[in-house]
């Protein structure tokens, strides 16, 4: 079995790491101002509505160049969202976002990526 | 007389040691009702990182990366985006060093996790912390960030459970899956399996949103993310979404009086209610949620910058 890009994974891994572990075991994070924690409550949903927001509205080509989408998975998305804030249930919310795309895929009704 | 009077009226206060039991038994229950949330919210989250975690298995067989390969990605960079641009990078004949640097931009933002989860966590040991750190991911972060929020304090069992069980298990498997049976799998597109991360990542910052703040620093993020994704790359959108969303958010005044508690998302017609009346009325009108925020005090969790 092939193993050389286990090298390049742990390479990869030593790059993320610091970029997780930094904050958490610097000292001195719970002396930061009361501006400053506030500004970190809200970087959580900032930083999920982005991620959202990006998987959906902004496609990829082969070049990595990035282009504006418009497709189901917007309405999928809202409709996820909108059940969420409803009913509470993510889980809910993740079925009827993939059911409602894999049906509209199904028939024809929007692009398979 | 006096003694009588004693005798008769009722206190009016319990004494300390029954007032704290009663503080503890509602920290308790709190503490456990948060916990069955996260882990029905948790269930939706194992649904995204299988599917994900399929799909990545998928590209990397397709690329030509052995089970062994494909794996330790998963195990060491436990990231999907960095890994699904590794594979097409490598797929493309890229050096290294190139896969390396993109790898630490597109991870940079979690930083911005680590940042906002480390006052939780200060009084935690430090190995501990530096284990908690490597599997901190996007599901990680959202699914712990709304519990401990929930219950005012660090819960190292929901995390374990948000990073390992929702997440890290599921990835992993997942990935194995995919890339030993890939072949025999229809087209997860097909199946809008595609969907489920972005929908999972929505349905999160929408538990997040518990007052005018949060709404517009979650509105702000998602504009300046798209803006940048598409005059640069989505990584840097992402990390500046995550960075601009908060500074405009917390520019906005706050309420006069914050009631909604983390545990309570603001229901819907009021995030619509609000992205339209967005700076000229209040999140809160008082009545409906009024007595919300005592719960937090019940909690013994610190008041928010909102509820000052």
């Amino acid at each position: 079995m092939n193993a050389d890009l286990v090298l390049l994974a742990l390479f990869m891994g030593a790059a993320t790491y610091p970029w997780r572990a930094i904050p958490l075991l610097v000292p001195g994070i719970e002396r930061l101002p009361e501006r400053g924690v506030a500004y970190l409550r809200l970087v959580g949903p900032a930083v999920l509505a982005a991620l959202a927001a990006v998987n959906v509205m902004v496609a990829l080509d082969a070049d990595r160049t990035p282009s504006f989408h418009i497709g189901v998975e917007w309405l999928a998305v809202v409709l996820c969202g909108g059940l969420v804030a409803a009913r509470r249930s993510l889980l809910l919310g993740l079925a009827l976002a993939a059911g409602v795309v894999a049906i509209l895929r199904g028939l024809g009704l929007a692009e398979v990526p | 007389m006096r003694r009588d009077l004693r005798e008769d009226v009722p206190a009016l206060t319990a004494p300390d040691g029954a007032v704290a039991a009663e503080t503890r038994h509602s920290a308790d229950l709190t503490l456990r009702a948060s916990r069955r949330r996260l882990v029905a919210d948790g269930l939706g989250v194992i649904a995204s990182a299988s599917g994900f975690g399929l799909v990545y298995g998928l590209a990397a067989r397709a690329a030509g990366f052995s089970p062994l390969e494909a794996s330790a990605m998963s195990v060491l960079v436990f990231a999907g985006a960095s890994q699904f641009a590794a594979v097409g990078y490598v797929l493309g004949g890229f050096s290294w060093i190139g896969v390396i640097l993109l790898t630490a931009f597109i991870n940079a933002r979690h930083f911005l996790y680590a940042a906002a989860l480390a006052p939780y966590l200060t009084d935690r040991p430090r190995p501990v912390r530096a284990v908690m750190a490597h599997v901190l991911t996007d599901e990680a972060f959202a699914l712990s960030t709304a519990h401990f929020r929930r219950v005012g304090r660090a819960d190292l069992r929901g995390y374990w459970y948000a990073a390992l069980v929702t997440t890290f298990i599921p990835w992993n498997v997942a990935t194995l899956v995919g890339v030993i049976v890939g072949g025999s799998i229809p087209e997860p597109g097909r199946l809008g399996l595609d969907i489920i991360f972005p929908a999972a990542m929505a349905g999160l910052a929408i538990g997040l949103i518990t007052g005018r703040r949060e709404l517009i620093a979650a509105v702000v993020g998602a504009v300046v993310a798209v803006g940048v994704s598409l005059a640069w790359d989505p990584a840097a959108g992402i990390i500046a979404g995550g960075l601009l969303g908060p500074v405009v958010g917390l520019a906005a005044p706050g309420p006069r009086s914050e009631h909604l508690h983390p545990a309570n998302p603001v229901p819907l017609g009021r995030v619509v209610d609000a992205l339209v009346e967005s700076g000229l009325a209040d999140l809160d009108s008082g009545g409906e949620h009024a007595g919300r925020g005592q719960d937090r005090a019940a909690t013994g969790q610190p008041p928010s910058d909102q509820d000052r």
